[in-house]
């Protein structure tokens, strides 16, 4: 898979106008032509089976989304256009979701981007007992998130946790926004260490050299964070908003163990199993899972084409 | 490549014993889930709430069956909603794994429109219909057949403080004025019942209804009605949470707390499922004496109440591989010796009149006469395979009571009832 997407996008990259000028729109050879027709060829099991396991099932929750299809009411399924589309843009549910979500996404990758990169400084910089302060770094990222939320739940619960007595009176849990809180907090904790991980490959990019040349001219601390380090580590960045972006705007199991969608704190994936699974009701329930499909590509869409992430592989040739 | 073959092919005996011992630990639990488990005796699988003493009559019907069925119980989650997503996922996928199942008295519609379910018929839908109450019985119908056994039913009852209140009140309005006296003289006065926005506000918002002589649904369930009587409901609602004699968490309060508060003496009265009597014996042996039981009251003086019935229905998987013997396991699960076992021994209000009667009765069930007559003439929630969406909605606008505006309320219950029949209601 990787060389895969390596020749993917160094095919694309040929075609960037800051390439072309060197290498030219010359025809392709027949070595060239024979070398591009055997990747295709390698690539065709693994393109099909994409097809099998992600295509088919995409397609078929979009059929579905275009039909009364409850099945409690079997009889009465029969296509309806995008009738879903509108009853589901036009519930309030819908929008208090969405805004929830949008919340949590922001504020959690934000916040674990600060905290990332701070603890992808300390993994990278430390000498003694690298292995231990690397492997203590990841255990919130190694613990299942239910289990974690469990425990988080427990210990915000007034009578079982040590939290709930120390941070308020009440029960935290039972009101929004301490519950959005304690949801965002738990999120942070559990993948804060997977954002330091992809930094931490992004910091490993950055040549000693480099700051040391700047270090020789005068700069401070912060200027090679910001001038030498922050450029280089660029795409690494990028990709760990774009990676961290997808997962936080689906998030689920926290919400589902904490709140189980109590007090309006239901995200959009809790808003689509509550009405897929609870409500039995595929129609309504695919066409959020396809509303968020989409949201999920247009987050997607805007990181690759407007902030120009790339594949991590391919970076390297663009800074050579 | 040759060193590492030779390895693995000088291990392969043992990795061969290894795997067979793994193959054999794998098939072992996936064997005893199979049906015909030990020497050809079908295993029928009950998918049941927890119940601590049912694995007795369990065996009292295995026993019974001599050989022609086993019964095995596999307890579903504690929770209402856990249980019924386990069921629904399963019979979604057709899964041949389950054959009795025990369903919530408000699931059975779904499931039978769903085709999840078998009907009852002939012999054995005349012997479930022999002697059953009627309110239960009606509970297990869809379109006029029968889809369930009410193996047991239940009711909740106005419990109040004799020593406060010499006569249980016969309407709400009696109760909050006697509640509001006993607030001016400084004694303990609280209406203690269910109002978070959960299932337990739709039970207190139905029995309000139906009292009144109102319909929320037309009669064959398709049509959201909410005539004046459910306006008259909703108006006693909002009276009761606004006349300052409900306890403060009126609005976040479930079963339990309900339980614990009267039995901490706060309240007056408390409209609550017969469960509250032992646990207030067991915890509080004085208050309990002070204790007396009545028919929960209704809006109107003179028109006796319509309450809530809850229970559970027995149903036939449409995915069993043995439905007759499936249909012969439920019929015994829910026969009169073993309605009155559990009855006695796990308190399940029973369905069937005669147990009532029982002389062994008499100690377990004090207020059996007045549960009698409330199942008598019960109210049952809306019948509709859409319930589970519509109680969804409904506790939401319900919610919080105080905040209610009848006609307003009621107009918008109608429209969020027509979209949970259509399909269109979104859950929140």
């Amino acid at each position: 898979m990787s060389e895969q997407t390596a020749t993917r996008s160094t095919g694309r990259h040929a075609a960037v106008p800051a390439q072309r000028s060197g290498r030219g729109r010359a025809p392709l050879s027949e070595n060239k032509k024979s070398e591009r027709r055997l990747g295709w060829l390698l690539c065709a099991p693994a393109a099909l089976v994409m097809l099998a396991v992600t295509a088919y099932p995409i397609i078929y929750s979009v059929w579905l989304s275009l039909q009364r299809f409850d099945l409690r009411f079997p009889d009465e399924r029969r296509f309806v256009g995008l009738e879903n589309y509108v009853t589901v843009l036009t519930n309030e549910f819908w929008w208090t979701a969405f805004g929830v979500t949008a919340l949590i996404t922001v504020v959690t990758v934000a916040v674990e981007l600060v905290l990332g990169m701070g603890l992808a400084l300390i993994m990278h910089r430390t000498l003694v007992g690298r292995g231990v302060v690397r492997t203590a770094a990841l255990i919130p990222y190694g613990i299942v998130t239910v289990v974690a939320a469990f425990s988080w739940r427990y210990a915000w619960t007034p009578g079982t946790g040590y939290l709930a007595n120390l941070f308020s009176d009440g029960a935290p849990l039972t009101e929004r926004a301490s519950s959005l809180a304690i949801i965002m907090l738990a999120e942070i904790w559990k993948t804060t260490p997977f954002m330091a991980l992809l930094l931490m490959a992004g910091l490993a990019l950055v040549p000693e050299d480099l700051l040391k040349a700047a270090s020789t001219d005068g700069a401070t601390a912060w200027q090679r964070f910001t001038k030498v380090m922050l450029p280089v580590m660029k795409p690494a960045i990028l990709v760990a908003l774009l990676f961290r972006t997808l997962d936080a705007f689906r998030v689920f199991d926290n919400i589902f163990v904490l709140t189980a969608g109590g007090n309006e704190t239901s995200s959009v994936s809790m808003l689509a199993y509550n009405n897929l699974i609870r409500g039995l009701n595929l129609g309504i329930g695919s066409t959020m899972s396809v509303l968020i499909f989409i949201a999920v590509a247009i987050i997607a869409f805007v990181f690759v084409k407007l902030f120009g992430t790339a594949a991590p592989g391919s970076s390297d040739d663009e800074r050579r | 490549m040759n060193e590492p073959d030779e390895a693995v092919r000088r291990r392969r005996p043992r990795v061969r014993a290894v795997a067979a011992a793994a193959a054999v630990a794998l098939a072992a639990p996936l064997a005893a889930c199979g049906s015909g488990g030990d020497g050809g005796t079908p295993t029928i699988n009950l998918y049941y709430p927890p119940e601590q003493n049912l694995q007795k009559v369990v065996d009292t019907c295995n026993t019974a069956a001599g050989g022609r069925y086993k019964i095995v119980y596999r307890v579903l989650p504690r929770q209402a909603d856990d249980q019924r997503v386990q069921l629904v996922r399963r019979l979604a996928a057709e899964d041949s794994g389950m054959d009795v199942l025990g369903l919530d008295v408000t699931w059975t519609q779904e499931f039978a429109s769903a085709d999840w379910i078998l009907e009852w018929t002939g012999q054995d839908k005349a012997e479930v219909e022999q002697g059953t109450l009627a309110g239960p019985l009606e509970t297990a119908r869809y379109q006029g057949r029968l889809y369930g056994a009410p193996k047991n039913t239940n009711v909740q009852l106005l419990w109040y403080r004799k020593d406060l209140v010499p006569e249980p009140p016969k309407s709400w309005d009696q109760m909050i004025s006697a509640a509001q006296e006993l607030k001016r003289q400084g004694k303990p006065y609280q209406i203690l019942t269910m109002g978070a926005q959960y299932e337990g506000l739709v039970v207190l918002y139905n029995t309000l209804a139906e009292s009144a002589g109102g319909r929320i649904l037309s009669d064959d369930g398709g049509k959201a009605v909410m005539d004046e009587g459910t306006v008259r409901a909703l108006e006693q609602l909002r009276k009761l949470a606004t006349s300052g004699v409900t306890s403060p968490s009126f609005s976040n309060a479930t079963e339990d707390p309900v339980r614990l508060e009267f039995q901490s003496g706060a309240g007056a009265f408390q409209v609550n499922w017969p469960f509250v009597y032992p646990a207030m014996q067991e915890a509080n042996p004085d208050l309990a004496k002070q204790v007396a039981w009545a028919r929960v009251p209704g809006i109107d003086e003179n028109t006796p109440s319509k309450v809530t019935i809850g229970g559970v229905n027995l149903a036939v998987s449409a995915y069993s591989k043995h439905p007759e013997l499936s249909f012969a396991a439920a019929k015994c699960l829910r026969d009169e010796q073993n309605q009155k076992f559990s009855a006695i021994n796990d308190g399940v209000p029973p369905t069937i009149e005669k147990v009532y009667a029982d002389p062994e009765m008499a100690e377990a069930y004090p207020m059996r006469d007045t549960i009698v007559e409330e199942l008598k003439e019960p109210a049952v929630r809306p019948l509709t395979p859409a319930y589970q969406s519509i109680s969804t909605v409904m506790s939401a606008v319900l919610s919080p009571p105080s905040q209610i505006r009848p006609q307003q309320t009621a107009d918008e219950l109608r429209e969020a009832i027509a979209d949970a029949l259509e399909s269109k209601g979104v859950l929140p």
